[in-house]
């Protein structure tokens, strides 16, 4: 009952977001029929006005390279989410990820395939380190997690650009970022002879994917998990280690970031980056924890519809189609997943005039 | 006599169940008629409609003679329609006063809040009906008795003639329920007219001027209270005979399992909640607790069950000192807890009912191996628990706990801890809201354990509940023991001076005080 409801929430908020793009779209006096264009080409590949010509796969694969990191802090979020936690923290966490990985890439010498593992290994202890920390100030000191975890995102930025000019063998041509990482330490790409850069990283989203739904559904530890988060009390009662499982909570939530940014670090950038800001795939993560229900499952398909928007957004510039509309497409779906509670008051409503009651 | 309150023939249809089936209720005016009826017998949904929740599938409402439609709260409000709910509706951070005015603050000059004026009429109110409040009180530092006198004022304030009390006794201690139906008497005196629901037939015999029995949806009768008794209005209520007596063998008390020794625990601003407390408990026997809430109970069962630090003195089990054992080591031991709120420690209310059975146990080899959790098993047990205890829930074993009924949610916990308990079961306020099925059952569980040679020491504020079940009283007044007596050698009377503190009564020896 309460997953089906999660669903229908979920597929009402789509609708809607893109009936407000459709709106949008059509008011300022373009042709609204261009965004379906752009979904449908960003999906399959295939190009509604040009029907002649084959499927172009690089469009695929862009999607779904877009949906990987955010796939992991989506789980990163709902992890927390499951068990009774917020964890906006997940920039600094794939910041300290990214930075962490860059370091093995660079320091540690190891033949390939393991080396990228280490550089992923690296990627979530430094994440799930920068997520323990609030969730020890929770635990032992009732500090809120929202406040650490924003704070330290800021932190996390400077700390890791700090720590690249300082530590990291700097690129003379970029000065900015480090030298690219030795073969070993790269994911190779998976691209079909395209060139997306697309690359066996989806293997690691998909092990995560799977090690989620499995600590959190059928573990005796992701039991306790969940209990301590739904009521600490019943859970202090029954006698769990609640502290204990509130720190292995935030520190498992920021390890999914941490990999998010090895991951991507790793795929798409091959060089240790110092940030100009924060990527957004950690505040990504938070609608698509919201839009999934933060169920795995949810969270596969909410990561690539939100994936496909991101890229959707590239593409709709190609009709003249501002990619805002993208975002503003995200954030009407987000809206109406925070603002669930109308669904189900307008559902009850309507109900009561029919004189029946669920 | 005319009547305040008509609702005729009404039918409640949900998708699945007829919650109200043509149930006549009739109220006249300026008197107490109660409302008697078992959880889920559709009381709420009645009173749901009167109050304008809902809509009626079928049927009319008439107050003081008129038709009227009751399409929301405010249109029962405009009625003079009022309401006490059984979970209070206050702001827990105001004052008495403010949360009596809010959404109606008088104004003063220049659109400021008058609360002077407003505290005035607030303790003129309290004065005509004998509702004592310090109107500037805030609403956590007062007893759970007195915020229901302000909930009461809020109904008076907004000049409701007609007041419902939602089981307003459920979370009262046995003197606040006294002053209660010492106010509705009062409130009678004055004009008004009350509908009283609940399943507490001594009340009802005590104040109710009428009474009106519903069973499964469907009204059974009206009665006039003065020409029944209260084994009567069960029979209606339940639809078979009920035994109040509770039946019991003689006890057989074998070794000590509980020994507490010379306990000193602190409360949470730091007092001695519990001073020099000694008491032992033996397999076989049931010790109960008596005392008036607030004197200490809480923080012994606490410490016992070890939720809280001990400061100094020793628990023992089996002659094992586990003064400083963790809440699941004990748990191990033996020591099984059914806690005072079901809510807060009993249950994850939004676990499926069978997560909530395992608890304790998920991580035992029989529900687990090498970390994953063997539903398969959980399944089972919870549905052997079902069956045993007679759990009722939409779903069985997959019903979200929040969805069941309080007495339920009540089974499933007693059926969980009476499963586990080894050697000794510490149990706290077992029946708080439940109605007369469940208690009956409930108790002859407790009784059926003491009879296994379980070790039962049973808190309750109940002095019915103690003194039908218990082989041993205790009674524990301001944190210290007051009486330690046998069940045949006293009665109700010298218990009661004991939780006041006036007499002191422990293993034989008298000490009569001031």
């Amino acid at each position: 009952m309460k997953k089906v409801n999660a669903l229908k929430i979920s597929l009402i908020a789509v609708v809607f977001g893109l009936l407000t793009g459709f709106l949008i779209i059509a008011v300022t006096n373009r042709n609204p029929y261009n965004l379906v264009v752009a979904l449908v080409r960003s999906m399959a590949g295939f190009n509604l006005l040009k029907p002649d010509k084959p499927i172009n796969v690089l469009y695929i694969l862009n999607w779904f390279l877009e949906t990987m990191p955010i796939i992991l802090t989506g789980l990163s979020v709902a992890f927390a989410f499951r068990t009774g936690l917020f964890n906006i923290g997940g920039e600094g966490q794939y910041m300290l990820g990214c930075t962490a990985a860059a370091y093995v890439a660079l320091f540690v010498k190891a033949p390939f395939p393991l080396h990228p593992i280490l550089c992923i290994l690296a990627g979530l202890i430094a994440g799930g380190i920068w997520g323990f920390i609030p969730g020890i100030l929770k635990a032992f000191k009732n500090i809120h997690e929202v406040v650490v975890c924003i704070m330290l995102n800021y932190i996390a930025w400077y700390l890791t650009s700090w720590f690249v000019r300082a530590y990291l063998p700097i690129n003379p041509n970029t000065g900015s970022s480090s030298i690219n990482f030795p073969e070993s330490a790269i994911i190779p790409t998976l691209n079909f002879g395209t060139s997306s850069q697309f690359n066996y990283g989806i293997i690691v989203v998909v092990i995560a994917l799977v090690i989620f739904h499995v600590v959190i559904e059928k573990t005796t530890f992701g039991y306790s998990l969940r209990a301590t988060g739904l009521n600490f009390e019943a859970a202090r009662y029954a006698g769990m280690k609640t502290k204990f499982n509130i720190c292995s909570s935030m520190f498992i939530s920021g390890a999914f970031s941490g990999i998010a940014g090895a991951v991507t670090i790793l795929g798409v950038y091959h060089y240790g980056r110092t940030f100009q800001g924060f990527d957004g795939y950690g505040f990504d993560g938070i609608s698509v924890a919201l839009v999934g229900a933060s169920n795995g499952i949810g969270i596969l398909f909410s990561g690539l519809l939100f994936g496909l928007l991101k890229t959707t957004s590239n593409n709709l510039q190609l009709f003249n189609i501002p990619k805002e509309v993208g975002e503003l497409i995200q954030g009407a779906i987000i809206f109406v997943v925070a603002a669930q509670y109308i669904i189900i008051y307008l559902e009850e409503k309507l109900s009561k005039k029919k004189g029946e009651f669920k | 006599m005319s009547y305040a309150i008509e609702m005729l023939n009404i039918t409640k249809v949900f998708p699945g169940i007829k919650a109200n089936d043509n149930i006549t209720l009739r109220v006249k005016e300026n008197s107490i008629h109660a409302l008697l009826g078992e959880n889920g017998a559709g009381k709420s949904t009645l009173m749901s409609i009167l109050f304008g929740l809902y809509q009626p599938t079928s049927g009319v409402i008439k107050v003081n003679g008129k038709e009227v439609s009751i399409t929301d709260p405010n249109v029962a409000n405009d009625l003079g329609i009022g309401m006490v709910h059984q979970h209070f509706k206050l702001i827990e951070s105001f004052t008495v006063t403010e949360n009596i005015i809010l959404g109606l603050e008088p104004k003063g000059k220049f659109g400021t809040l008058d609360i002077k004026s407003a505290a005035k009429k607030v303790k003129e109110i309290s004065e005509l009906y004998g509702l004592e409040v310090d109107p500037y009180a805030k609403i956590d530092s007062i007893s759970v008795g007195m915020q229901q006198r302000v909930e009461i004022l809020k109904m008076l304030y907004r000049n409701n003639n007609i007041l419902i009390f939602d089981e307003p006794t459920a979370v009262l201690t046995p003197q606040e329920i006294q002053d209660l139906m010492k106010i509705m008497k009062n409130l009678i005196k004055e004009g008004k007219t009350i509908l009283l629901i609940t399943h507490k037939l001594k009340e009802i015999k005590e104040v109710a001027d009428e009474c009106t029995v519903i069973r499964k949806g469907v009204g059974i009768a009206t009665i006039d209270v003065s020409k029944t008794n209260e084994k009567e209005m069960a029979e209606m209520m339940v639809g078979r005979a009920v035994n109040f007596n509770i039946d019991k063998n003689e006890c057989d008390p074998k070794d000590v399992v509980l020994s507490i020794k010379n306990l000193f625990v602190k409360n949470f601003k730091g007092l001695n909640a519990v001073k020099d407390f000694s008491l032992d408990v033996r397999a076989g026997e049931i010790v109960g607790l008596a005392g008036i809430d607030g004197n200490g109970q809480s923080e012994l069962v606490y410490a016992l069950t070890g939720m809280t630090k001990i400061e100094s003195g020793n628990v023992y089990l089996k002659g094992e000192d586990i003064t400083k054992y963790s809440i699941i080591d004990r748990f191990k031991k033996g020591m099984s807890h059914i806690p005072e709120d079901r809510h807060k420690h009993g249950l994850v209310l939004d676990f499926e009912l069978r997560e909530n059975f395992v608890l304790h146990s998920y991580n035992n080899k029989e529900f687990s191996s090498t970390g994953f959790i063997k539903y398969d098993k959980v399944n089972s047990y919870a549905e052997k628990l079902i069956s045993e205890f007679d759990v009722r829930s939409g779903k069985g074993k997959d019903s979200l706990t929040r969805s069941m009924s309080g007495g339920n949610q009540q089974k499933a916990i007693i059926a969980r801890e009476i499963s586990e308990a080894k050697e000794l079961l510490i149990i706290v306020q077992p029946t708080r809201g439940l109605d007369v099925g469940a208690i009956e059952y409930i108790h002859s569980r407790i009784l059926k354990e003491r009879d296994n040679g379980k070790a039962i020491l049973l808190v309750s504020l109940e002095l019915d509940e103690i003194m039908g079940l218990s082989d041993r009283i205790a009674v524990i007044h301001n944190g210290e023991i007051s009486g330690l007596v046998y069940r045949k050698n006293t009665d109700e009377n010298e218990i009661g001076l004991m939780m006041s503190g006036s007499l002191h009564k422990v293993g034989g020896e008298i000490n009569e005080k001031g």
